[in-house]
């Protein structure tokens, strides 16, 4: 989340599209009630389907899975046409104003660079045009025909409101009223904020779902914004913070990257990151990159990590490409993986096509699980009868399944979505001998440190050498890590005695002085002692903020760009929901500045400082383009594109990743007439709950959701046994038959959505059922490869 | 005259005849209504975070026991935490359930192994387990570890074993997987934050 | 332990005498803002953590409401019924169904055990468990059909409104854990002076008949309900439009009260048993038949309107 939970209340129209808040998120969802309650906001819900959150909202309408690009594109078409737009803001804190190049180009649904054979984007006609001067040349009353403004209108042109409703099956006269109620919030004084979730980021067009949001909040004026920004609303209670720590295949802690192939040398890399204001007089504040990297090594492998050696440069594994999930089992799927170590994650269900899923572990030759609950995954080898008809005996992966702590039985921090690390308490000791993942971790380390050293073999040295100054070595604790990655001064820096906790990133250096296991996190346990377990629950300015909650990452900022919650004089858009303001010395107020704070206004730097432009980019080098663009899923009930029906190899997104073996697994319209999409349920989370009692009560079985108008057609009363068929396989569970699915107009014919709640499996209390990604595709979005479980294409009998 | 529960249930048989004798002004003192004894009264209170979804609420686990060395505690109850500012007591289904969740049967209590095609689980030690593991990681890591790629660069690269990180594990845990994983030379290393 | 002195008693089941009277009590409320609900069931979880109430895992039958019905381990319930209040609007309307703690109930008028039912000064109404027998006249007597019968332990059960937690001065569980402040508690004046707040922000938004359900019936309630429709409260799943305690109850305890004595409260319990249905050995082995009667009807009457 740019904002935060909290700040929801300070929203004037909260649109709900891609998520479902009130399902997945109660207790966040709180803040919206809050919002309607106490200051008369509205609730705007688009959704393919009617839902809880749809149940309390103002506004309701319907969309087709998998055609929000076509929605959003529809709401930019909208503002410009209408001039409903905060123009200052378009003009100095977006691109809007910068010169594309010449060699740019858009057409037949592709851009120019495309490169068909690798499915993949030459990326460098998008970039932008250089004066003399080196920087990026500007027209700020974007006229030029070439400045972002233009080629955006032009863009988006296309997306009429006829269109529109021709894509997405939205009734005209409701997607307009919608666009009405966003207009609105142009208004300085008016401010939308977005929750999503899932529901955008799982799709082949995910990335750009979002992105086209983004784009419309940045029209209206609304980033940066108290009970504004673009807000995902996410999964798990720390995927924010294990994002950050980037667990993530080609990074490092604090969103550094690992170095690819042609990385060579350590200067080199430093250089090619530490990126260059691209305006006059902006910050580009990776230029600070060389600090944050160079603190990591030193906390990974403290004096072997020095100048001499580039600080430990050699150390770090080179990426040749993404090993992302989907990429993963592909290649234990293509037997060129052996072994697995799979910590709380239970990817027999959570990843797409379970069929693939469960050849590629039975071709593993060792897997370890570490989890506190007997996953699916864990027994994937186990014949569950039709729930999992596998072949137990010819499966021949040896597994070792790990019992860790649940939550209440450690201590340490999680950062929830809106970006606030706070510290947890162990409450009571694990079941049996179960242990915490450090100590697990810990011990798998220090006995290959010590094979390491007592058999030598290959290249050993960055893992003899690995820094583990840890009290307990075979346990470290919490504290010792978090003040780790919080970072620490290695020698005396100014009146910073050596070994003093630091208070921020801005005391890092990139001469090996500092230490620090992730820059975002600096500062949070300081020399004032562990800031993450504060629990002050003053508010002072009644935003929301509570500054002394928790710590947020980075430098205890509530709400990023906050900057850009300023005109350009500095002046707040709303001065009753001012997070920041330029005082005349400098920029103060409740919540931290996401600026240099004495950045004078007349100064000129621009809010999004992390940019080398120091604008936000409503024209970005995505893989799949520098303008969303609507692509139909990869299993869509029209099988082309309506924005470009004679274009097949456009019909759906041109640069996601396809392996090869996939292509066969995807179904079409002939076969799987109606539009699937997967879905989680209030009662549940994930394939957790259905091993706690009290939630199988509340929720006890699978069940598949149809509207009336296709039970009728196919014969099926509420409550009967139905089949669901994909490609990939088939389920079966009961059906409930419901006025809240309704079937939409797409191109002329009527489009039908099979609803599908995931949350069962063949392991836990709940009545035993699929797991529903039987039925869901292998392929992943062009940016994030998170797979498409939101549009697919299913048949449904009676069973 | 003082008479058990008991007794007073036989003296009158059960069911309706009671009413009579009570409604006469006799009524044992066992049979005085009474609200449920309040069950939190000595229990010890741990603020925590639920683990389920990013909102990330704070909750209350109230166990049992004063937390002296022979006293085990247990949990007997999960509340959410009224300062919390974002959540301010509330809890959703789930966290409102977390008890079953921690006290639930599928709960793992020690480490198991399963051999190539068998069909059950055997239980070994903590220390056969890392063993064995370390033993097939290092196995692998030795004979698949790439130095150099095909045009002769400095790779330094272990891609035929991976590792997938929790969501719901702490920062801490996430933080050490990660410095031990590159260590390694990992770069199949993902997390659920994908998916 | 919280004794009654924490919670003084206004009314007991099938005794005449009279309760201290004295101190002066502020009425309490639970106020369910059906407009803020999203059915999440945090309330129905917190509600069986709480009182240490799991029933058997059920299934499926093509709606959300699950358990399908009040039983003794679920004291409340979410019920979810889709409805088309005029030609072109739809709306999921979703009700926290369990004991509306009436201030004139009909369950403790009904009880023949003396002090099983008991209404505290502060307005609950609760079961004694320990002083049951069982005969279900207390579902007979509820206008709302709330009470069930344990087939176990034969004794009925319903929302305590945590009469133990309310004695030490917290709010019921269900009310600390409802994520969007659809269920608020406090005195009953209080709750009133909210609702209207409520029910002006619902007219704001076009709903130009919300208002508040205290049905003077059973002469208001401490559960009340804020409605978009409260011209239609059949709309939420059956609730009564004017809910009011059988005359049989009434009829009962007009004759009991006089005749407060052994032999004649037996034959006037023998009286009443033939204005019931079914008596205590029918209920018995099937203990929740007219329950479910009336299920089928609320939801035949809410399919009417749809």
């Amino acid at each position: 989340m740019t904002n935060h939970w909290v700040d929801i209340k300070n929203a004037d129209l909260i649109l709900i599209m891609g998520g479902n808040a009130a399902e997945a998120h109660p207790c966040g969802f709180k803040w919206v009630t809050e919002a309607k309650a106490n200051r008369g906001a509205k609730l705007v819900v688009v959704d393919p389907r009617f839902t809880r959150s749809a149940a309390v909202s103002d506004y309701y309408a319907p969309v087709r899975v998998g055609s929000d690009i076509a929605f959003l594109g529809g709401v930019i078409r909208y503002l410009l046409e209408t001039g409903q737009i905060n123009h200052e803001y378009v003009a100095h804190y977006t691109n809007a104003a910068l010169i594309v190049k010449e060699e740019y180009s858009f057409a037949d649904g592709l851009f120019s660079g495309y490169d068909e054979v690798n499915r993949r984007y030459d990326r460098s006609s998008w970039g932008y045009e250089l004066g003399e001067d080196g920087y990026v040349r500007a027209d700020e009353t974007l006229q030029h025909p070439r400045c972002v403004y233009q080629l955006m209108k032009t863009h988006f042109d296309r997306y009429t409101p006829e269109v529109v409703s021709r894509i997405t099956g939205t009734p005209e006269d409701r997607f307009l009223k919608i666009c009405e109620m966003i207009g609105e919030t142009s208004r300085p004084d008016k401010v939308m904020t977005i929750m999503y979730a899932l529901g955008w980021t799982q799709h082949s067009v995910g990335s750009q779902n979002i992105r086209t949001m983004a784009m419309i909040q940045l029209l209206l004026g609304n980033m940066g914004m108290p009970g504004g920004g673009v807000n995902a609303l996410r999964g798990h209670a720390n995927v924010q913070g294990i994002t950050d720590m980037n667990l993530v295949t080609t990074n490092l802690p604090g969103y550094l990257g690992l170095p690819g192939d042609d990385d060579q040398s350590f200067e080199g890399f430093m250089d090619k990151r530490a990126l260059k204001p691209v305006r006059p007089g902006q910050m580009s504040f990776w230029q600070n990159y060389p600090k944050f990297h160079v603190s990591l090594m030193k906390a990974w492998w403290g004096e072997h990590a020095n100048a001499d050696n580039g600080f430990a440069w050699d150390y770090l594994p080179h990426v040749d490409k993404p090993y992302d999930v989907l990429q993963m089992f592909e290649l234990m799927h293509a037997g060129q993986m052996n072994g697995f170590l799979c910590q709380g994650f239970n990817p027999l269900a959570a990843v797409s096509h379970k069929a693939k899923m469960s050849t590629a572990l039975a071709r593993l030759k060792y897997m370890v699980v570490m989890d506190p609950l007997a996953t699916e995954t864990s027994e994937f080898w186990r014949n569950f009868g039709e729930f999992n008809p596998v072949n137990t005996r010819q499966i021949q992966t040896e597994v070792f399944r790990l019992p860790t702590t649940l939550f209440a039985e450690e201590d340490g921090t999680f950062t929830n979505s809106g970006r606030v690390i706070a510290w947890k308490e162990k409450a009571v000791d694990p079941p049996g001998v179960a242990r915490t993942d450090r100590r697990i971790i810990a011990g798998l380390y220090l006995e290959l440190k010590r094979l390491y050293e007592e058999e030598g073999g290959a290249y050993p040295d960055p893992i003899v050498h690995l820094h583990w100054p840890y009290g307990n070595p075979d346990e470290p604790s919490a504290p010792e890590l978090l003040r780790e990655i919080s970072g620490r001064a290695l020698q005396d820096i100014g009146d910073i005695p050596a070994g003093r906790q630091l208070a921020g990133f801005g005391q890092l250096r990139d001469d090996g002085g500092t230490a620090c296991g992730n820059w975002l996190y600096s500062g949070c346990w300081s020399a004032e002692g562990n800031l993450t377990a504060r629990r002050d629950t003053a508010d002072p300015s009644g935003l929301g903020i509570y500054p002394g909650w928790g710590f947020a990452w980075p430098a205890n900022r509530r709400i990023l760009y906050n900057r850009a919650a300023c005109d350009t004089q500095g002046k707040p858009w709303d001065p009753r929901r001012a997070p920041i303001a330029w005082d005349g010395s400098r920029w103060s107020g409740p919540d931290i500045p996401d600026m240099r704070p004495t950045a004078a206004p007349g100064e000129q730097v621009s809010p999004f400082i992390m940019l080398p432009e120091g604008v936000a980019r409503l024209f970005a080098g995505m893989n799949d383009g520098p303008f969303p663009e609507h692509y139909e899923p990869f299993e869509s009930p029209l099988g082309y594109n309506p924005l470009h029906p004679d274009q097949p190899a456009v019909t759906s997104n041109p640069a996601a990743r396809v392996f090869a073996n996939d292509w066969a697994s995807f179904g079409t319209a002939r076969d799987f007439p109606y539009a699937a999409t997967t879905y989680r349920l209030t009662e549940h989370m994930h394939f957790w709950t259905k091993h706690s009692l009290a939630n199988a009560i509340v929720q006890p079985s699978q069940f598949i959701e149809i509207g009336e108008a296709l039970a009728r057609e196919k014969g099926i009363a509420n409550g009967d046994q139905v089949t669901v068929e994909s490609n990939r396989g088939e389920i079966t569970a009961t059906a409930v038959v419901t006025k809240r699915i309704k079937p939409l107009r797409v191109e002329g014919r009527t489009v039908h959505t099979v609803g599908i709640p995931i949350h069962w499996g063949f392991t836990g209390v709940a009545n035993k059922g699929y797991l529903a990604n039987v039925l869901t595709p292998f392929v992943g979005d062009a940016n994030s490869q998170t797979p498409e479980f939101k549009a697919f294409l299913v048949n449904i009998e009676k069973a | 005259m003082q008479v058990t529960r008991r007794q007073f249930m036989k003296l009158c048989g059960v069911g309706l005849g009671s009413s009579s004798l009570a409604v006469m002004g006799f009524s044992p003192t066992e049979l005085q209504a009474s609200v449920r004894q309040f069950k939190l009264a000595r229990t010890r209170e741990t603020r925590s975070t639920c683990p389920y979804c990013s909102v990330s609420c704070g909750v209350i686990l109230y166990t049992r026991g004063s937390g002296a060395k022979n006293a085990k505690a247990a949990l007997v109850h999960v509340e959410g935490d009224p300062d919390n500012p974002v959540n301010r007591g509330t809890l959703c289904p789930k966290g409102a359930g977390l008890m079953d969740m921690i006290n639930s049967d599928s709960r793992l209590r020690q480490p198991q192994y399963r051999a190539p095609g068998s069909d059950q689980w055997q239980t070994l030690s903590w220390d056969e387990a890392i063993t064995r593991i370390a033993r097939l990681m290092k196995d692998d890591r030795d004979a698949n570890f790439m130095e150099f790629n095909d045009q002769g660069q400095r790779v330094n690269r272990w891609n035929t074993t991976g590792f997938l990180a929790s969501s719901a594990a702490a920062n801490e845990s996430g933080y050490l997987t990660a410095k031990t994983a590159r260590a390694y030379g990992m770069t199949a290393v993902d997390t659920q934050a994908r998916i | 332990m919280a004794s009654m002195q924490s919670l003084d008693i206004k009314n007991r089941s099938a005794t005449s005498l009279p309760s201290p009277s004295v101190r002066s009590h502020t009425e309490l409320a639970k106020l369910i803002d059906v407009s803020k609900c999203i059915g999440c069931k945090a309330c129905q979880v917190a509600c069986m953590e709480w009182n240490d109430l799991r029933g058997p895992v059920g299934e499926n039958t093509g709606v959300y409401d699950n358990p399908q019905d009040l039983n003794e381990h679920t004291w409340t319930l979410m019920r979810f019924s889709e409805v088309e209040p005029d030609d072109f609007s739809f709306e999921w309307l979703i009700r926290k169904d369990g004991c509306m703690h009436c201030d004139d109930p009909g369950c403790l008028k009904a009880c023949p055990a003396p002090g099983a039912i008991v209404q505290y000064a502060n307005g609950i109404v609760d079961f004694i468990s320990e002083k049951c027998i069982g005969c279900g006249y207390c579902i007979a007597g509820c206008p709302f059909d709330i009470p069930r019968l344990s087939r176990a332990d034969n004794r009925a059960y319903k929302c305590t409104l945590c009469s133990d937690r309310v004695a030490v001065g917290l709010e019921p569980a269900c009310v600390t854990t409802c994520p969007t402040g659809c269920i608020t508690f406090g005195t009953k004046e209080d709750m009133k002076q909210q609702a209207v707040l409520r029910i002006a922000d619902l007219n704001s938004r076009g709903y130009d008949n919300a208002g508040l359900y205290d049905p003077p019936g059973v002469g208001g309630t401490h559960v009340m309900y804020v409605l978009q429709h409260a011209d239609r409260p059949g709309l939420y799943h059956g609730l009564p439009e004017d809910p009011r305690i059988s005359p049989m109850v009434g009829f009962w305890q007009g004759i009991t009260k006089p005749l407060a004595i052994g032999a004649l409260a037996l034959l006037a319990m023998a009286s009443f048993l033939h204005f019931i249905k079914h008596g205590p050995n029918v209920a018995e082995e099937d203990d929740d038949a007219p329950s479910r009667d009336k299920t089928r009807d609320r939801k035949e009457e809410s399919s009417h309107v749809e």
